[in-house]
């Protein structure tokens, strides 16, 4: 399967189930609430030109934000993560140049390390930011702190079980494709 | 000239990111100021449809208990036909009529109009519902909607086949409440934290309130029509500082769980929205 009709399946798939799945989730405390669908930008391939990732994280935070009911909330973080995820690559990616071997960022391309450093950082600053602008609307201190903390474990504890459960075999980019 | 060139296409990219999101946070503030987005009547017409077709599957699985819910309403408003009583004297059996208005003089204030709920959030700060009526079916911004147990909301905005509910769930939602008890009003407000609570404010505290007291809509409650359901009293929270209760209310409306809403329309709400904006400072 070509990477771009892979990428518009995953596309779809992340916006179906955060809307459908996940947001339907009865809320166990108002600072759990689980998000996933902003593993996508996560995943996309490393020879996206930045432009093009912000604008693809820009769409699909919208389309999320339809879903969800509130434009732009989702949007905002979406770009925010898309804007810093190439700089994160540069530092945390071993020098060989890995980016042209493998497809996309992942444990078996970058390391186990790397890629959870690169993973918790921007689900922490994915957070952060959300709650932030949620937080501009009505203020309260500790619901920052809290939903922030909260809703990063949740996510990273899904995240987790994505990796494990939908295991991406990671192709050896060759000359011969 | 050429400078600015050079620097416009140096930093490119985050002028980009900037203007992105500055395209993100304008949306955001102005759907929030006015609800009213740009395109926010075709999204909602597409999500909608979307909703509805999620809803048909979802619906299956509630049928059990929306028929209790529906068969329970029903029980309740046949007791309260007038065919039940019987006054002093047979002319004067009463009558309920739908026609706008009826013989004996009466002018139609509230019209009722039934809607499938094809969409409901409850696990967010600012909750809102999706209905399958619109425009075409006659609803209106600011009608007022409830469900078979008690108040939901109000319309925020309207599409040709849907509508967009602002839930009772929403920290911009107020609605103004009385005690069944004793007629004080105060008003109902949502603090974003347990969808199956909200706060009931500014009741002073001549007001002799226990647990388990009934909460109504009040006359000024605008959309409303007066002494619909809100809820049940289940704490009553009285702080030193202020004159005021503060109690928290158990909602009537199950919102884990709703399936059928009905939207109120209020025939004179322009006539007197009209009037107290002349008097209204600017």
């Amino acid at each position: 399967m070509s990477t771009l009709v892979k990428n518009i399946i995953r596309f779809i798939l992340f916006l179906l189930v955060q809307a459908l799945v996940l947001d339907k989730v009865p809320p166990l405390h108002q600072f759990v609430k689980p998000y996933l669908y902003f593993l996508y930008i996560l995943w996309l391939p490393f020879n996206t030109p930045r432009i093009g990732l912000m604008f693809i994280s820009f769409a699909f935070g919208l389309c999320m934000d339809y879903l969800s009911g509130t434009p732009g909330l989702h949007a905002a973080p979406c770009v925010l993560i898309a804007y810093l995820r190439p700089f994160l690559l540069n530092v945390l990616m071993p020098q060989e140049k890995t980016e042209l071997s493998y497809g996309e960022p992942g444990i078996a391309s970058i390391g186990f390390a790397p890629y959870s450093v690169y993973v918790v950082l921007l689900t922490f600053i994915h957070h952060a930011y959300l709650v932030l602008i949620e937080w501009l609307q009505f203020g309260d201190f500790l619901f920052f702190i809290g939903k922030v903390a909260a809703t990063t474990a949740v996510s990273l504890l899904m995240i987790f079980v994505t990796e494990v459960l939908f295991y991406r075999k990671s192709r050896f980019r060759t000359n011969a494709a | 000239m050429r400078n600015i060139i050079l620097f416009i296409r140096r930093f490119f990219i985050l002028v980009v990111f900037f203007v992105l999101q500055g395209i993100c946070i304008a949306i955001l503030v102005r759907y929030n100021k006015t609800y009213e987005a740009v395109f926010a009547n075709s999204a909602t017409e597409i999500t909608g449809r979307v909703d509805n077709q999620y809803n048909k599957v979802e619906y299956f699985f509630h049928l059990k208990k929306t028929n209790k819910q529906l068969s329970e309403e029903n029980a309740r408003l046949r007791n309260m036909l007038a065919t039940n009583y019987i006054g002093p004297e047979v002319s004067t059996l009463h009558h309920l009529d739908t026609t706008f208005r009826d013989t004996t003089g009466k002018v139609r204030i509230f019209s009722w109009l039934p809607a499938k709920v094809v969409n409901n959030s409850f696990s967010e700060e600012n909750n809102y519902l999706t209905l399958y009526r619109g425009e075409k079916q006659g609803v209106e911004k600011d009608m007022a909607v409830t469900g078979p147990d008690g108040i939901v909301g109000k319309v925020v905005l309207v599409s040709s086949n849907y509508c967009r509910v602002m839930s009772l769930l929403n920290r911009n939602s107020k609605v103004s409440a009385m005690l069944k008890k004793e007629l004080y009003t105060g008003a109902v407000e949502w603090d974003g934290a347990d969808p199956r609570f909200v706060t009931l404010k500014n009741i002073p505290k001549s007001a002799k309130v226990v647990k388990g007291d009934t909460v109504l809509t009040s006359n000024l409650s605008g959309n409303y029509p007066p002494g619909l359901m809100i809820g049940t009293v289940e704490l009553v929270q009285s702080e030193q500082a202020s004159n005021f209760y503060t109690m928290k209310v158990k909602t009537a409306t199950n919102f884990f769980n709703l399936q059928y809403a009905y939207l109120i329309q209020n025939e004179t709400w322009k006539e007197q929205k009209a009037l107290e904006a002349q008097v209204t400072p600017k």
